[in-house]
């Protein structure tokens, strides 16, 4: 095991990762804020430090579908993204996940228009969470240089031939210099191995139909089975998480607790605001109160086992959304996590929807978060289901 | 499909991943003829030969024995009735009634 420590941006740590992984082929198009991961991407390549062959496609759709030929073609491919890109690339998203082809994305979370707006939340993501994606989210640089890794070896692995989602907050994450460990060269190379498809496109002898038109008489078999894939795939994420720990020093779970063991009142949330957190949390502990975080890390396959079990004994909960599902209930996080906890608990579970478009999550947000949390901790009554938190009211 | 046939379809665990193809010219163990609402009937004592419904048909369904039509297949003959509109009029070999199930 041997690392280097570099201040790398999120954007330059997934550029990284893309180095070492060295995919045949990626095929993308410049989009804000990931447009700095690209740019650096293609200066290795120009630069000889990786031999990828990198299509520059005149749009998303056509990123998408250029992968999705390259991975039928038996290519180890990626492609990155954000918002609009990816609300472009959709309809060949679900193409990628049903043709079962383990192509790798990082999406650097943004906004999704309108009105137009360039800055973080998770809408982007959650608008592909029903797509057979599996999708895992990083609180910072290291993660997403970690979950790239990983997710590489969970995409390809024959049990799941799903694509991955790495999603990482656009700006907060992907654009803020961070120490952050890369791994030696050589054993990034053996860890990530060689791609060997199980079927090609590019075998004279074997000719495969790829994209043959399923009937009512299989179109049915073939979704469930990929539900089927779907959940296998939390053996292989664990099991990737476990080898990759030699290499990290630490192993990757589904979610990963913060003071979460004797916290009474507890925030579940994904990405960066995970980090601010955790400062609000160290200075309520010096005040006495028992507050923690359940940060998710695989939003796809959803670990409602896990969540439930770290979830069921506490006084309060909850669900930071950073996306709003506009269904007049609550975020996506919070109806999936409320809904986990179904019959096992009695906790109240309140949702708290911020951040969009990239209104700042500050200690103050959170602060309040865990003040209304102590309320219903002590009531048993919670004010409002959901909360839109630092808007105008 | 007749259900006797549904019987013997591959379960999810089953079924080849991705809807992919794995054997060439698989499509013509699929009978896809159960589309048509008429279908060409042909005469073997008025074809004249000429091969020209033959050439024709979009799906390949003129059965063709020695370079002689033989007849249609109708496993995948679609019904599109093509073959029946060019074959020359003063021969009409190929006449489409309606399919009866």
């Amino acid at each position: 095991m041997s690392k280097k420590l570099l201040a790398l941006t999120g954007n330059d740590a997934a550029a990284y990762a893309m180095k070492q992984i060295n995919p045949d082929v990626v095929a993308a198009y410049p989009i804000t804020p990931q447009t700095s991961l690209m740019e650096k991407f293609a200066q290795f390549v120009a630069d000889g430090e990786s031999d990828t062959e990198v299509v520059l496609v005149e749009s998303e759709h056509s990123a998408m579908s250029a992968c999705v030929g390259a991975s039928c073609a038996g290519a180890r491919v990626m492609t990155a993204t954000s918002s609009q890109g990816l609300a472009l690339m959709w309809e060949v998203v679900y193409i990628a996940s049903s043709y079962r082809l383990p192509i790798v994305m990082p999406l650097v979370n943004r906004a999704l228009s309108g009105p137009i707006n360039i800055h973080c939340d998770h809408s982007d993501a959650m608008g592909i969470r029903d797509s057979g994606w599996i999708q895992l989210w990083a609180e910072n640089a290291q993660e997403v240089y970690d979950n790239l890794l990983q997710a590489i070896r969970i995409a390809e692995n024959p049990d799941v031939l799903l694509p991955v989602v790495v999603n990482y907050d656009g700006f907060i994450i992907s654009h803020a210099i961070e120490n952050m460990y890369i791994y030696d060269n050589d054993e990034v190379k053996k860890f990530v191995g060689e791609y060997k498809p199980k079927y090609t496109l590019l075998d004279p002898k074997k000719p495969t139909t790829f994209g043959g038109f399923d009937l009512p008489d299989y179109y049915f078999e073939h979704r469930r089975q990929m539900a089927g894939a779907m959940s296998g795939s939390k053996k292989v994420i664990a099991d990737v998480a476990k080898e990759f720990s030699k290499i990290c020093g630490r192993e990757y779970k589904f979610t990963e607790g913060y003071k979460l063991e004797d916290a009474e009142i507890v925030i579940v949330a994904l990405g960066s605001t995970v980090g601010t957190a955790r400062a609000v949390v160290d200075d309520l502990r010096e005040k006495g109160i028992k507050a923690g975080i359940l940060k998710i890390r695989v939003f796809r396959p959803f670990p409602e086992e896990e969540i439930a079990n770290a979830l069921k004994d506490k006084k309060a909960v909850a669900v930071l959304d950073r996306a709003d599902a506009l269904n007049a209930v609550g975020g996506p996080l919070f109806d999936e996590v409320r809904s986990g906890l179904y019959k096992k608990s009695n906790t109240p579970v309140v949702n708290y929807i911020y951040g969009l478009g990239g209104r700042d999550m500050g200690l103050a947000e959170i602060n309040k978060v865990y003040s209304d949390l102590a309320d219903i901790a002590k009531t048993g009554k919670a004010a409002n289901l959901v909360t839109y938190l630092g808007v105008r009211d | 499909m007749a259900k006797t046939e549904k019987a013997k379809l591959p379960s999810w665990k089953e079924v080849v991943i991705g809807g992919i193809i794995p054997d060439a010219g698989s499509a013509a163990k699929y009978n896809s003829g159960t589309w048509r609402t008429f279908k060409p009937v042909w005469s073997q004592e008025k074809c004249i030969q000429c091969n020209t419904c033959w050439i024709h048909c979009p799906d390949s369904s003129i059965m063709i024995k020695d370079g002689k039509v033989c007849g249609i297949d109708y496993e995948h003959c679609k019904g599109c009735g093509i073959c029946a509109a060019m074959c020359p009029p003063k021969v009409g070999a190929v006449k489409m009634v309606k399919e009866e199930k």
